[in-house]
């Protein structure tokens, strides 16, 4: 088999498997639809406001109900501790983009 | 067909001239891999998590009322209930009990929070299983809380949540009123905050503005400004995406740029060998064409599987330290893709493109020089 062959092989093996991966999130999408619908559900119900992806520090916890200095809490040129404090930026209704 | 004859004999030339420097090659397609495997991952994971938050929150209250006292958020009067809901289009006002326990026996924080729709007993309390995970406990078995007075409250753990909802409520404990009050000690009349439930939807500003001109120390959040905030705090500007992406995109200039300002002398020698050989300049171009095609479409195509692999299946595990920073308690959840043809387009627009060019460029200066001046130097 020539090289040009394999090369021409192996891209279309691979674009066939990117191709699988769009098949594949696109079914995970329909599957995992009751599981999200019972999240929105318990969102409701309890009265939730935030996902819960960092557990560290109140105002990575609950982005949306933090204010703006509760990172500086100790001081107020105290330096962020918090790692997920480092990843997330500032919601844009504490930066004063209001939408009301 | 005689045209594609040609360009299969390039691209095997081609392969033969990349084999031939393999331990370079071989390093450049790792390297690149790594690099489009961050990207991707990171556009992935931001995707799956927007999408999440876009979804689940859509349950979200309508609009919740803060008290803020020196810019810092303060428990708010039962009082304030009352002049929110005679504003014309409110159709109810809750107030809300919830806040942070920090438990000193493991380091871990949980969200405790009133539930009255529950009907949950005094001296009983239902957990997330993140929770439950993190202390080993069982339904029918009890928590220690120490009270802000010193006293200690042992709490019975009447239901533990579905690992379902962890991305919601891993970290949660809903308890009652009573046990939450004789925890925290919050004095009676006060509530952490207000939620307000709206007949339109259209005049949620009209009502926030309304609040807030009645009551000044107030901060009205819509349930847009929550919906729009995951949308911010995962942007491409801030935080986790800014910094892999620099990294990446930095490790991705170093590379095209080491391309871009010239060739090997060997590399040199073979295009004059080439032209000399009586190769047009438009061969050489479309050889390298094909050099940075191979290396730039092999990498793109791996890295991306191997993203999917990483954020879908593993689930994230190389960001997992990132992630969970100092938490001890950590959920544990399944992300649903959100990948579409415009996620890869983009990728392969940033990754593959400039590449492809920034090799084609420096070999076009040296297959336009004279084959027996370039074999010299």
């Amino acid at each position: 088999m020539r090289k040009c062959h394999i090369f021409f092989l192996s891209v279309a093996v691979g674009c066939f498997w990117v191709g699988m991966m769009l098949v594949h999130s696109g079914f995970l999408e329909r599957s995992e639809e009751a599981r999200v619908s019972h999240r929105r559900e318990w969102v409701g119900k309890l009265g939730l406001s935030d996902l819960c992806l960092f557990t560290e520090a109140r105002y990575t916890r609950h982005p949306v109900t933090a204010d703006l200095h509760v990172p500086f809490q100790d001081y107020p040129l105290a330096f962020e501790h918090f790692p997920s404090g480092s990843i997330l930026s500032v919601p844009p209704h504490l930066r004063g983009k209001l939408l009301w | 067909m005689r045209w594609f004859e040609k360009q299969k004999n390039i691209v095997d030339f081609t392969l033969s001239a990349l084999w031939r420097r393999k331990g370079k090659n071989i390093t450049l397609v790792s390297v690149y891999t790594f690099v489009i495997f961050l990207v991707a991952s990171v556009v992935y994971l931001t995707s799956s998590i927007k999408y999440e938050a876009s979804r689940v929150l859509a349950e979200a209250p309508d609009m919740m009322v803060q008290r803020l006292v020196a810019g810092r958020h303060d428990y708010i009067p039962l009082a304030y209930m009352g002049a929110i809901r005679d504003i014309r289009g409110v159709q109810g006002v809750k107030s809300r009990l919830w806040g942070y326990y920090f438990d000193q026996t493991n380091s871990a924080n949980y969200t405790l929070m009133v539930n009255e729709e529950m009907n949950i007993e005094p001296g009983t309390i239902v957990i997330g299983s993140g929770v439950a995970r993190n202390l080993l406990a069982k339904e029918a078995g009890a928590i220690p809380f120490r009270a802000y007075d010193g006293s200690y409250a042992f709490l019975k753990i009447g239901r533990i949540l579905q690992e379902d909802l962890d991305l919601v409520a891993a970290d949660l404990i809903l308890l009652s009123r009573q046990d939450f009050r004789r925890i925290f000690l919050t004095p009676e009349g006060q509530a952490t905050d207000l939620v307000v439930e709206v007949r339109n939807a259209k005049e949620l500003a009209t009502i926030a503005r309304k609040i807030v001109t009645l009551l000044p120390d107030t901060r009205p959040i819509l349930r847009e400004e929550i919906l729009r905030t995951y949308d911010a705090v995962f942007e491409w500007r801030g935080g986790l995406t800014i910094l892999v992406l620099s990294g990446a995109f930095l490790a991705f200039i170093i590379m095209a740029w080491d391309k871009a300002t010239g060739l090997s002398a060997e590399e040199k020698r073979e295009i004059g060998v080439l032209k000399g050989l009586g190769w047009e300049t438009s061969d050489i171009l479309q050889m390298k064409f094909w050099e940075g095609g191979a290396v730039s479409l092999t990498s793109f195509l791996v890295g991306l599987l191997l993203a999917y692999l990483h954020i879908y299946f593993t689930p994230a595990v190389l960001f997992e330290p990132v992630l969970k920073g100092w938490s001890v308690l950590y959920p544990k959840f399944q992300l649903t893709p959100q990948l579409s043809a415009y996620h890869i387009s983009t990728l392969f627009f940033l990754t593959v493109v400039p590449y492809t060019v920034a090799t084609i460029v420096p070999s076009w200066r040296a297959a336009t020089v004279d084959p027996d001046l370039v074999m010299r130097t």
